[in-house]
């Protein structure tokens, strides 16, 4: 098990503020467009962001350039991380259903869709905005003093 | 290296503020394993020889965090924490979790020896294999939301700066002292996240007592490598599915935070009013009325466990707006409810949180609330000794003492020993023997199960277990009690499913090691070590097993009220379950642990240290 090589991350920046983070699938991909080696590429089935670890340089763009700043290096190779949904057949899911949270579905989108959702670039924030909202959804006012 | 450990031990010294690399044998880890067992055998080997003269508080103890090798790979990664013991000047293993384990076990350390004592506030910082003490004048004096805040900001600010182009960087992994530790409270908690106390032994002080606020831990390795990887991927997926499973209504899904009514109504063994009862059956501390007003989350857990069993509890109206703390679960509901004489959970819930944000023990530092309540109920304490009134239910004067306890103001000062060492100094001050209503054992107050139902804890459960009045790991015929020293020393949860425990701890580490091994042999040695430390004690308490081997004396008054209405625990079968417990672990008639059976088992400078009890 490798927990900071792993394609979602949880942060808790404000005790009980759990933030999951990981790749939203923004409709016009700006992680994709800031690569400087077209080392990131989107999956035809899935929609999701593939990296070729082979032509990534580790230039860190696409962190910034992601509004959420969700990639990561990984821990080993130095090499961009992006959820890449396992192909399809994401193991998040599986498991979550088996605990019976549900609290993961899978939903198979068309790819025309998936580039009309502008919703989902909404979902891209960094760990520190989610956390203010959440926190301040769960602690009202308190929140702000722990941020 | 066996497998499952990330192969070596962080030392530092705070004095000199030198930091090395420490290992053991791979012998010394297959028979102590980690956690509460390897900590038994460093403590003893460190310091056995002049156990007597080692002030718990003092500069010469150790401070350590240790993990196990199933820690973080098994659901429910706890780190355990141990030393000479403030509470008892025995060994006591004390758990809690958090991310903490993990992520020391990534950056490369399966634990962290801290001995000595540094000159001004310090914490550690541990990053992949490296560490380096860091100035934390900055959260000295802090509560834990403020440290956590502000340890979290620093640290990411820290690692940030070291590789900017890695990512966003998540918290650190925490354990901290709150200002109960810092002033050396013998009932301070370890604590991580906001609410996650290791509260039995009383670390919190002897972490304070060495000027270490905190260690924070960040590591980007991976968890070690295991034995048998398919198998434990195989095991890992059983044990999450059998923690998670919906239809377990206890404790997978909800912990025991609907135990507050439950255990008082139900077996009568919860206490009330510093024990004067064990029975209420008010409603109003049901479980729905935590789940429907105060908990937003229902179901929480740390990293790699689906079990679920913490809440998160928020008062979002009225005078304590903006509180909020994990469950509380079953013991902070008993302490800081029913036997502060409360009967409403938002107070309950108030009060957990309050002592969270201390650094308090909700369970032993509300034990010596509940016990100054009752002196100030039977005229002993007064007004003039505590500068305002002390009655029951009464929200704002606990408050008021827990922190004049906390900062060992006035008579907090006697009340921040203890309550047994609180308890001799009063009944010296007042001429009057308040021992009696002091209900630990061995100077470790005693978690929210009576005896004298006879529908909860056995008899002489506490009595005799050199974890003295945890309520987690009593003792009872010296071989099913094995288990929990298991647990303690692989470091994981005891709420996790446990069927397959055993085949798990083989397929990580490689090792044969069998459960009946374990509860024969192995975990045998690490209670001897523990109680020959008991026993040895100093250098302020030294205790008799003819007397301090027993309950407190309210655990003989007749129960009061409930449907247990006048029974009491019987001193007969006390007796005589303290003679079989001794005859089956080896101790003999006078509790000492005996040396034929020490030298069987390889201990024999345990029994050479013993010598000096038995002459």
């Amino acid at each position: 098990m490798w927990p900071e090589a792993s394609m979602i991350k949880v942060f808790m920046l404000v005790p009980g503020v759990e933030i999951p983070h990981l790749c939203a699938q923004c409709h016009d991909y700006p992680c994709v467009s800031a690569c400087p080696v077209n080392a990131l590429s989107v999956d035809n089935e899935t929609c999701a962001v593939l990296v070729d670890k082979e032509k990534c340089i580790s230039c860190a763009k696409c962190i910034d350039e992601c509004p959420g700043n969700i990639p990561f290096l990984h821990p080993s190779d130095n090499k961009a991380v992006i959820c890449d949904l396992c192909g399809g057949d994401p193991e998040c899911v599986k498991v979550c259903q088996e605990a019976k949270f549900n609290a993961l579905w899978l939903i198979r989108e068309g790819k025309e869709w998936a580039k009309k959702n502008l919703n989902r670039k909404l979902f891209a924030q960094t760990p520190e905005e989610l956390t203010r909202d959440v926190a301040a959804n769960l602690y009202g006012e308190k929140a702000e003093e722990l941020i | 290296m066996p497998r499952g450990y990330a192969g070596k031990f962080l030392e530092v010294d705070l004095s000199s503020e030198k930091i090395k690399d420490a290992t053991f044998d791979d012998e010394t880890l297959k028979n102590y394993i980690g956690g509460r067992g390897l900590a038994a055998k460093i403590l003893w080997d460190r310091l056995g020889e002049k156990w007597e003269t080692v002030d718990p508080l003092g500069p010469e103890n150790l401070f350590l965090a240790l993990t196990g090798p199933l820690t973080a790979i098994y659901p429910g990664a706890r780190v355990c924490v141990s030393g000479k013991s403030p509470q008892c000047n025995g060994i006591i293993g004390s758990t809690g979790s958090s991310e903490f384990p993990s992520e020391l076990k990534c950056a490369g350390y399966d634990g962290v020896i801290v001995t000595g004592k540094a000159e001004s506030p310090v914490y550690i910082l541990v990053t992949d294999d490296k560490a380096e003490v860091r100035d934390a004048k900055n959260v000295w004096g802090k509560e834990a939301l403020e440290t956590i805040r502000i340890l979290n900001k620093e640290v990411r600010g820290i690692l940030q700066e070291k590789a900017p182009n890695v990512g966003k960087w998540k918290e650190p992994g925490l354990i901290y002292c709150g200002p109960a530790g810092e002033n050396r409270v013998r009932t301070a908690a370890v604590m991580q996240k906001v609410s996650h106390a290791a509260g039995y032994g009383g670390y919190g002080a002897v972490m304070g007592s060495k000027n270490l606020k905190a260690i924070a831990v960040k590591g980007r390795k991976p968890l070690p490598d295991v034995a048998s990887p398919g198998a434990v991927k195989i095991l890992w997926r059983e044990v999450d599915r059998r923690c998670s499973r919906r239809d377990r209504t206890w404790p997978s899904a909800w912990g025991t935070g609907y135990g507050g009514y439950e255990v008082g109504a139900r077996s009568s063994s919860e206490p009330v009013r510093n024990w004067q009862e064990e029975w209420h059956g008010e409603n109003s501390f049901g479980g729905p009325k935590f789940d429907f007003r105060y908990w937003v989350k229902r179901y929480w857990s740390d990293f790699n466990c689906s079990a679920s069993c913490m809440k998160l509890a928020v008062i979002k109206t009225g005078p304590y707006k903006g509180t909020f703390t994990d469950d509380p679960d079953y013991e902070m509901q008993a302490y800081l409810g029913p036997n502060l004489g409360i009967f409403d959970p938002g107070k309950c819930i108030y009060l957990s949180a309050l002592m969270d944000y201390l650094g308090f023990s909700g369970i032993n530092g509300a034990n010596t609330l509940a016990f100054a309540t009752e002196l100030y109920q039977r005229g002993i304490l007064t007004t003039d000794d505590l500068g305002f009134e002390l009655n029951w239910g009464d929200v704002e004067a606990f408050e008021a003492l827990a922190r004049k306890i906390v900062r060992r103001e006035g008579i907090g000062d006697i009340l921040a020993e203890g309550t047994y060492r609180a308890a001799l100094k009063i009944s010296e001050m007042k001429g009057v023997d308040v021992t009696k209503y002091a209900v630990h054992v061995k100077g470790v107050e005693i978690g929210a199960h009576g005896t004298r139902s006879g529908e909860d804890m056995r008899p002489a459960e506490y009595a005799c277990s050199p974890q003295c009045g945890d309520h987690t790991s009593g003792v009872y015929d010296a071989y099913e009690d094995m288990g929990m020293v298991f647990l303690d020393s692989a470091v994981v949860c005891s709420f996790v499913d446990g069927e397959l425990l055993w085949d798990f701890y083989r397929a990580v580490t490689g090792w044969d090691t069998t459960e009946e091994q374990w509860n024969r042999v192995l975990g045998h040695r690490i209670i001897h070590i523990q109680r020959a430390a008991l026993l040895l004690g100093g250098p302020d308490i030294v205790w008799d097993p003819a007397i301090h081997d027993d309950n407190p004396p309210r655990y003989y008054e007749p129960l009061p009220s409930g449907p247990y209405k006048d029974k009491t625990t019987d001193k007969k079968a006390v007796e005589e379950m303290k003679k079989q417990y001794y005859e089956a672990i080896g101790w003999d008639e006078r509790g000492i642990p005996k040396s034929e059976v020490l030298k069987k088992l390889g201990l024999g400078d345990v029994d050479r240290a013993l010598d000096r009890l038995r002459n």
